[in-house]
């Protein structure tokens, strides 16, 4: 089930993307935009490209989302009810080129419906390099890894202040992409600061082995961007980009709300020339 | 009226049918259901209440604590009924287990007990659940008080205000009731919101879910604690007929009281076990394998995959899946699944009532309804019901239906 750094058709994997980065010294930023917030969504993804963005997690909104804290609840409700389904998000993603990778995130039963080899070929097509599937744990994750290795999908593994030395040291050797951090005992969510639990977790990852670690949850602007990857490779930011687009933001001033995050965490890590 | 033996902890076995109902594999698995489908922040969690289970349930003493708590707190045995009139109506010969007569009304103590008990062995001080009817929620809220431990309870909006009665009751016992707002504001939802609010509070809290659901070990662990109800009525109805019964019936919605009583007759090739599924929400029969909730399971959902929201008079099976053990039993044809009308439903919590003198719960009454409706292929059989629980919840719901339905004030014409 070691599905490593599977080659994308364009040859560059997600890893090997955020590693060029990370090398350099400086911190990924990964923005989340729900799939069918509004009519302009697939614009929204360009423009936190635009902004800067490293990569993006397309969240394609599942009914039960158990993990998410109320603003990706309200997000995922908004698209549903504007009919948005899994085909529909990987369809109106295809035809652009994005220049990044994108990165799938959703729930396991989207993808075990639609049909492994389905979902990894459409997916891939639409510009899908990762997925992100926090209900699906590391033992239950061999066949949709092996399925998306062979479209050049990588499938990224999260790890959580609670899980063990001995377990942490199999997600970072299983995971592909990069090991999610998630930073709190919690569900999604902005939050004031973000739990030292992150940046001992981070530490934890790295010690583990040579793997990105990104922190996701309650990642809520520039400051808790640059706080988040003081030990990590970076952060991703969902709830706090989704909560602007659900209070009738502008693609404009939800791209500004991105490219400060990545101005702060440029000025904090340059990145070597 | 049958006497019973008391199970002590010498005769209590390690699972009452181990060939259809046993052990499930060591990654949670009956057959291709089941499993232990959440984020990481649980898997820990998950591991732990399976390693204290187990520990718990191989140590004497704390299922003695378990049978000696159901026994002198919680009113076990239940009895055996036997209905003479309706069994002369119906032309069959229908037996109750009376889990009705529970403390806290329903067969849902078993299971709270059973996972109090357990949660103070693991050092938790706090216990959280979801409800749909408010059976379950009172019944955690009940343990909890009993055994000094705080208590939070998740329920559906629409929930609290069809089972007001059951929201207070809970609020008298001490715990704190909190509507879940997303979604159908319904079971389900209820589930998704406790799930939420374990992974933040995992330190110090057990989630004391209220079905054969979730992620492993729950589904395994909920029925152990309810096969008292199928081993008591294997020995009640030898007891009084000197056989077993040729059906026995439970409702179903995530399907724990179907479960306990299933245990006790599962490897009895001879008896019939059947789950009375709500229509609006009949997961065993119109559903497909999904994963949510932590399982694998049958679940309604749409063709994409999204989980559709189940509709059903009696709020206690107003959820869109099952638990995996029976999505494992329907799969192999060892339990049949039949769906009942809210309709057939309010005939039969009507008939009870007036032919026997009890008013069952809207959802014990499903399993009235599927007799009723199967009464010619039933003929002169014995039938054992598990009457789940009792009615005092719904009578206001049901007056409030039959008012309308018949131009009736409080049940009288006017």
């Amino acid at each position: 089930m070691n599905t490593t750094a599977a080659p994308s058709r364009n040859g560059v994997s997600l890893e090997a993307h955020l590693a060029e980065r990370i090398a350099a010294g400086g911190k990924v930023l990964l923005p989340y935009v729900t799939a069918g917030i509004t009519d302009d969504w697939v614009d929204l993804v360009e423009a936190v490209i635009d902004a800067g963005a490293d990569a993006v997690e397309i969240g394609i909104p599942f009914s039960d989302p158990a993990m998410d804290g109320t603003t990706i609840q309200e997000a995922s409700v908004v698209a549903l009810d504007r009919g948005i389904t899994p085909a529909d998000a990987l369809d109106q993603l295809r035809g652009r080129e994005y220049g990044v990778p994108l990165i799938a995130m959703t729930y396991y039963n989207l993808v075990y419906r639609y049909g492994h080899e389905r979902f990894a070929a459409d997916a891939a097509a639409a510009g899908v390099r990762a997925t992100i599937l926090p209900d699906l744990p590391m033992e239950q994750a061999g066949d949709w890894a092996e399925a998306g290795a062979k479209h050049g999908i990588e499938n990224i593994l999260l790890a959580a202040p609670v899980t063990s030395d001995d377990r942490l040291a199999q997600v970072v050797e299983n995971t592909a992409g990069f090991v999610y951090v998630v930073s709190t005992m919690g569900t999604t969510g902005e939050r004031g600061e973000v739990d030292d639990a992150a940046s001992v977790l981070a530490r934890r990852v790295k010690a583990a082995g040579d793997r990105p670690a990104v922190v996701g949850f309650g990642i809520s602007g520039p400051a808790t961007a640059v706080a988040a990857s003081r030990e990590s490779d970076g952060v991703i930011v969902a709830s706090a980009l989704m909560r602007k687009v659900l209070n009738g933001e502008s693609v404009d001033q939800a791209a500004s709300f991105v490219a400060e995050m990545r101005s702060a965490l440029d000025k904090e890590y340059p990145v070597e020339k | 009226m049958a006497v019973t033996e008391q199970p002590t902890s010498d005769t209590f076995p390690e699972a009452a049918s181990p060939t259809h109902m046993g052990l499930p594999d060591a990654a949670g698995f009956f057959g291709e259901f089941g499993g232990r489908f959440v984020g990481e922040p649980l898997i820990g969690a998950c591991q732990e209440l399976e390693e204290a289970f187990l520990d718990a349930w191989a140590d004497p003493e704390f299922r003695n604590e378990f049978i000696d708590v159901l026994r002198d707190y919680g009113g076990r045995p239940s009895p055996l009924t036997e209905c003479e009139n309706l069994s002369q109506d119906l032309g069959l010969r229908l037996l109750l287990k009376r889990e009705d007569l529970n403390h806290t009304g329903s067969h849902k103590i078993n299971n709270v007990i059973g996972q109090a008990l357990l949660a103070k062995r693991m050092g938790k001080t706090r216990l959280i659940a979801e409800t749909g009817a408010g059976q379950h929620g009172v019944a955690t809220a009940t343990a909890a008080a009993l055994l000094d431990m705080s208590c939070v309870v998740y329920m559906g909006e629409v929930d609290m205000e069809r089972q007001a009665l059951n929201v207070f009751r809970m609020r008298l016992m001490g715990a704190e009731v909190i509507p879940a707002m997303s979604g159908s504001r319904t079971l389900k939802d209820a589930v998704n919101e406790a799930m939420r609010a374990w992974v933040s509070e995992v330190t110090d809290t057990h989630y004391c879910l209220g079905s054969v659901m979730g992620p492993h070990p729950y589904p395994w662990m909920v029925r152990t604690f309810h096969e008292i109800i199928g081993i008591e009525a294997r020995q009640q109805v030898e007891a009084l007929t000197g056989g077993l019964p040729d059906v026995a019936v439970a409702c179903v919605g995530g399907g724990s009281n179907a479960a306990g009583l299933f245990a006790g007759f599962a490897d009895d090739e001879t008896v019939r076990l059947i789950g009375a599924e709500p229509a609006g929400g009949a997961a065993a029969g119109r559903g497909v394998p999904a994963i949510v909730h932590g399982m694998k399971s049958y679940f309604m959902q749409d063709e994409v995959g999204q989980i559709l929201e189940a509709e059903s008079i009696s709020a206690g099976l107003d959820y869109p899946g099952l638990g995996p053990e029976h999505s494992h039993l329907a799969l192999n044809k060892r339990a049949e699944y039949y769906p009942v009308t809210d309709e057939q439903v309010l005939d039969s919590f009507q008939l009870l009532s007036r032919r026997e003198g009890i008013i069952p719960a809207l959802e014990s009454a499903h399993a009235l309804a599927w007799v009723v409706q199967e009464i010619e292929q039933l003929a002169g059989k014995t039938v054992l019901i598990n009457l789940s629980g009792r009615g005092d919840k719904d009578v206001r719901q049901v007056q409030e239906i039959l008012d309308a339905q018949n131009g009736t004030v409080n049940g009288a014409a006017q």
